[in-house]
């Protein structure tokens, strides 16, 4: 019971999704499946979000290591939501006075848009932004022409990242036009257009053919691993 | 005292010393201004009919619209915050719209009195807030500390309450509690909303369901109930993805490598260009053969021997290359956002440049 | 961190390349740290910036988009956050400008929960303050936005109101007056999608433009990670790719000189990508800088093991 019902689930959801595709009479089917997934998936951000409510409850209540930093990550994140869901300072939508929650948590001036312009951006793109002395570190320490293929994946990195700025330009700018080809900028397209496009067409067929098969296994109920207990 | 809180201890105090000299050269530096605008919505009869009648949602809306915008007002400037009024026929609020030093100084000088546009306390607090945890999380660079720590906890706090927020305004109250409770949310949130069909309230109460089933997994017991609405996820995602990653990935690929190995190229006049025909040739063929060589390495059911290993080899190199070429362009990309950071380090909070001519400098 | 902590307290008597080989890595952060602030200072005092020659993909976009007759509809999905505005911001700006300057009629959503907030960003800085004409539920609509990723599409291909029953202003989609004629997504002839990852560009080939190859074109401007993986279905499925910021670069360029009017200098605020090129060229410099020397230090140490 908790195993078939589930099965049979995937199996009538996964089916209606396919044939919707190309069955017309399934079109509403999938519509509404589809319809039924977003809400579902919003509901999955409530869940997402309680999950990490209880999980720093339990290593406060625990007075785990960094107990501390909980606090601060709870505290934050039941502000925020209080904020946004209580509509914190958001005054009515001009073209529907007569409705008190009609206005946007995104409008100009809120604290939901406070908490997102000096909050969330500055932390999230300096923290994506880490990666930039990250990757010149691993490049000087890690990247070395050992063999063949570490040649062609260094002299490529070359090629791109002098061709995609002006480096490219003053190096090899001048080259005439019978060997514009071998011009850095020029070399740099080549490489994405032919051969990083045959190698990434490859993977991508690679993926397909495993993302049809290992879908088909789910949809005829072969491959069961996803609803855990190891019995695939 | 170790080394380390020497260290960090020095560059504080550099730091600072810096920064209390960089306020007292020229404009200064991390401020924001905002201009004021007053509006005034006049309520349609009906809201306002309704209103008076009985205390219904919309009546209780009415106050709670003049709450909410005595806290915008108490946001940007406190002492404003008691002029915001509600009569029976209209609504008034205040907006702030930030605008540049420049406009503030000219407003300034044509009238130092103006109370238009003024600075704005929450957002200079802000701004300054903001190169706070740019500066906390740069530096982990150095070593890991609590300012990094501090800064990550709030990532993830305010990040997680964030995506539920919008969750629950932008998906669930429309799609969901407007089919519903389409009364609710037509009176509090949403007058516009049209009127759910039976199928539609259908599956929502299927949705809810799900996602009530979904959340139990937040409880100690009973946690299987949730794999319902997980085998709906993978279920239809399976559906999805096998027919998109087969049209697109591997039958549109497929056709677009099938690609003529001689290309002729002409000119504007019409005749063979031997040159561009060349490497139109050799394009093709390289990427043809690339392809090949690319999957007879992913092909593990024949020994890579013979032929098949020669192809093999050949598909790791164009592989190698591909990689390359990622590097390349994830060093470019990582590049683009610290450079975006630097450049409101410089730009926004400092004031030592100012390439958008906000400060005419 | 490994700070000063040799081994070997005698650190004077090793060879160049083993000292070199253990510099302390917040050096290198901190070479990176000046190579790019540099050129940002350099470039906001002198206010210069590098030319930029536009590439086939980045004309594709401009073209695709500088062809369609005033007022067609175009769909522009907002598919990435802060987090990566550095890269994708200055393209999302140049797109909406060239539309907004062609008179086109545009529908922004997001599939990304932040995407929303990007494109309100967007949307006051380009339409309302430099073309306050265009009128929303008109001209332009935020349709803000939904939570389903690929869902969201497979919505969109039959039934446009399902997947984005109001705007972001809260009216109904049925309502807007540029909305009268949308049933589904293929009656916008041009999708434009402005993306960071999943869902995003590669999930709009898959899910949309492989249905409605024939009826849409699709261009799109990506990050630097995602660019390689979407070079195989460009020219054939995407139309136009704008990659990184090089990409963002060149299409500025050219939306710039299209909409460049004699004696009025270009807008700053539409020469953000140009001028990030400045502190992408040293660092680029500093990269293959710092990969060669590395290497030195490798062939170093293998001739001396090999002596």
């Amino acid at each position: 019971m908790k195993r078939i019902i589930p099965m049979w689930i995937a199996i009538i959801g996964g089916f209606a999704m396919m044939l919707s595709s190309f069955v017309p009479l399934a079109e509403s089917a999938g519509e509404m499946f589809a319809d039924v997934f977003n809400v579902v998936a919003a509901i999955a951000f409530v869940l997402g979000a309680g999950s990490l409510a209880k999980q720093h409850l339990e290593k406060l209540s625990r007075r785990d290591a960094g107990w501390g930093y909980s606090i601060i990550t709870l505290g934050s994140f039941l502000i925020t939501l209080f904020i946004g869901l209580g509509k914190i300072g958001i005054h009515p939508n001009e073209q529907f006075p007569q409705a008190p929650y009609s206005g946007s948590n995104e409008m100009e001036g809120s604290a939901f848009g406070w908490i997102y312009e000096y909050m969330i951006t500055p932390l999230t793109s300096t923290m994506f932004a880490l990666l930039a002395f990250f990757v010149a570190s691993a490049a000087f320490r890690a990247f070395r022409a050992k063999n063949t293929e570490a040649i062609l994946l260094l002299v490529t990195a070359f090629i791109v990242l002098l061709g995609r700025t002006f480096a490219g330009v003053v190096l090899t700018g001048w080259f005439p036009d019978w060997a514009s080809g071998l011009r850095l900028e020029n070399l740099s397209i080549y490489v994405m257009q032919v051969f990083n496009t045959a190698g990434n067409r490859a993977i991508m067929i690679g993926i397909a053919l495993g993302v049809a098969a290992t879908g088909l296994r789910i949809l005829f109920g072969i491959d069961r691993s996803w609803l855990g207990g190891g019995d695939a | 005292m170790t080394r380390q809180s020497k260290t960090w201890l020095v560059l504080g105090a550099v730091f600072v010393a810096l920064l209390v000299a960089r306020g007292m050269i020229g404009q200064g530096l991390g401020r924001v201004y905002v201009k004021r605008t007053d509006v005034t919505v006049k309520l349609p009869e009906a809201a306002v009919n309704n209103a008076a009648g009985a205390p219904s949602a919309l009546a209780s809306g009415s106050t709670n619209a003049s709450t909410t915008t005595a806290a915008t007002q108490a946001m940007e400037t406190p002492a404003a915050a008691s002029t915001a009024s509600s009569s029976a026929t209209t609504i008034s609020w205040q907006e702030w719209k930030q605008v540049t030093p420049l406009e503030f100084n000219a407003a300034q000088k044509a009238n130092p009195a103006q109370t238009e546009i003024t600075l704005s306390w929450p957002r200079t607090i802000g701004l300054w807030l903001a190169a706070f945890f740019t500066l906390a999380i740069f530096s982990f660079l150095y070593a890991d500390n609590p300012f990094y720590k501090i800064a990550e906890s709030l990532v993830v706090g305010v990040s997680a309450a964030y995506w539920g927020v919008i969750g629950f305004w932008d998906t669930l109250v429309p799609k969901m509690f407007g089919a519903l409770t389409p009364g609710l949310v037509k009176s509090l949130v949403q007058p516009s909303l049209v009127a759910p069909e039976k199928l539609q309230q259908i599956s929502m109460i299927f949705a809810l369901i799900l996602g009530v089933m979904m959340l139990w997994r937040l409880l100690p017991r009973g946690g299987w109930i949730s794999a319902w609405p997980l085998a709906f996820i993978v279920g239809v995602t399976a559906g999805l993805k096998i027919v998109s990653h087969v049209e697109s990935d591997l039958m549109a690929q497929a056709a677009a490598t099938m690609k003529p190995l001689f290309v002729s190229v002409t000119d504007a006049s019409g005749a063979t260009n031997m040159w561009d025909s060349w490497w139109a040739s050799v394009a093709n063929v390289l990427l043809v053969a690339g392809v090949i060589c690319c999957l007879a390495y992913f092909f593990f059911s024949v020994e890579h021997k013979g032929v098949v290993g020669g192809a093999a080899r050949v598909g790791i190199w164009y592989l190698m290359i591909t990689f390359g070429a990622s590097f390349g362009f994830t060093v470019m990309g990582r590049i683009a956002l610290l450079a975006a950071r630097v450049e409101f380090l410089f730009d926004d909070w400092l004031w030592l440049i100012d390439p958008n001519h906000f400060r005419g400098l | 961190m490994s700070s000063g902590n040799f081994n070997n307290t005698n650190a004077s008597v090793r060879p160049w390349f083993e000292r070199l080989d253990r510099i302390d890595r917040r050096w290198i952060f901190l070479l990176m740290f000046l190579a790019v602030a540099g050129p940002i200072l350099w470039i906001g005092v002198t206010g210069k910036t590098l030319p930029e020659a536009p590439t086939l993909a980045a004309r594709a976009v401009f073209e695709e988009i500088d062809h369609l007759p005033a007022r067609t509809l175009v769909l522009i999905s907002f598919d990435y956050d802060p987090a990566s505005a550095g890269e994708l911001q200055p393209m999302a700006t140049s797109l909406v400008r060239q539309c907004a300057a062609k008179n086109l009629r545009m529908v922004f959503i997001a599939l990304w929960p932040l995407g929303n907030q990007v494109a309100q960003q967007t949307i006051q800085d380009v339409i309302r303050d430099d073309y306050p004409a265009l009128k929303e539920g008109d001209d332009f609509v935020n349709m803000g936005y939904q939570a389903g990723n690929e869902a969201v599409m497979k919505l969109l291909l039959t039934d446009f109101a399902k997947a984005f029953p109001k705007d972001s202003r809260g009216e109904a989609t049925s309502n807007i007056p540029m909305l009268k004629d949308v049933k589904m997504v293929s009656d916008f002839p041009l999708l434009i999608s402005i993306s960071a990852g999943y869902p995003g560009s590669k999930e709009w080939v898959q899910y949309v433009i492989s249905a409605y190859n024939e009826k849409m074109n699709f261009v799109t401007g990506c990050t630097g990670v995602s660019a390689p993986q979407l070079y195989p279905y460009f020219p054939q499925q995407i139309a136009g790719l704008l990659g990184a910021i090089k990409g963002a670069a060149e299409y500025e360029s050219m939306v710039n000189a299209s909409l460049a009017v004699d004696g009025v200098a270009t807008p700053p605020k539409y020469l953000q990508a140009q001028r990030r090129m400045g502190p992408q060229l040293v660092a680029h410099l500093l990269m293959v800088g710092l990969i060669i020397v590395g290497n030195m230090i490798f062939f170093a140490r293998k001739r001396r093991g090999a002596a």
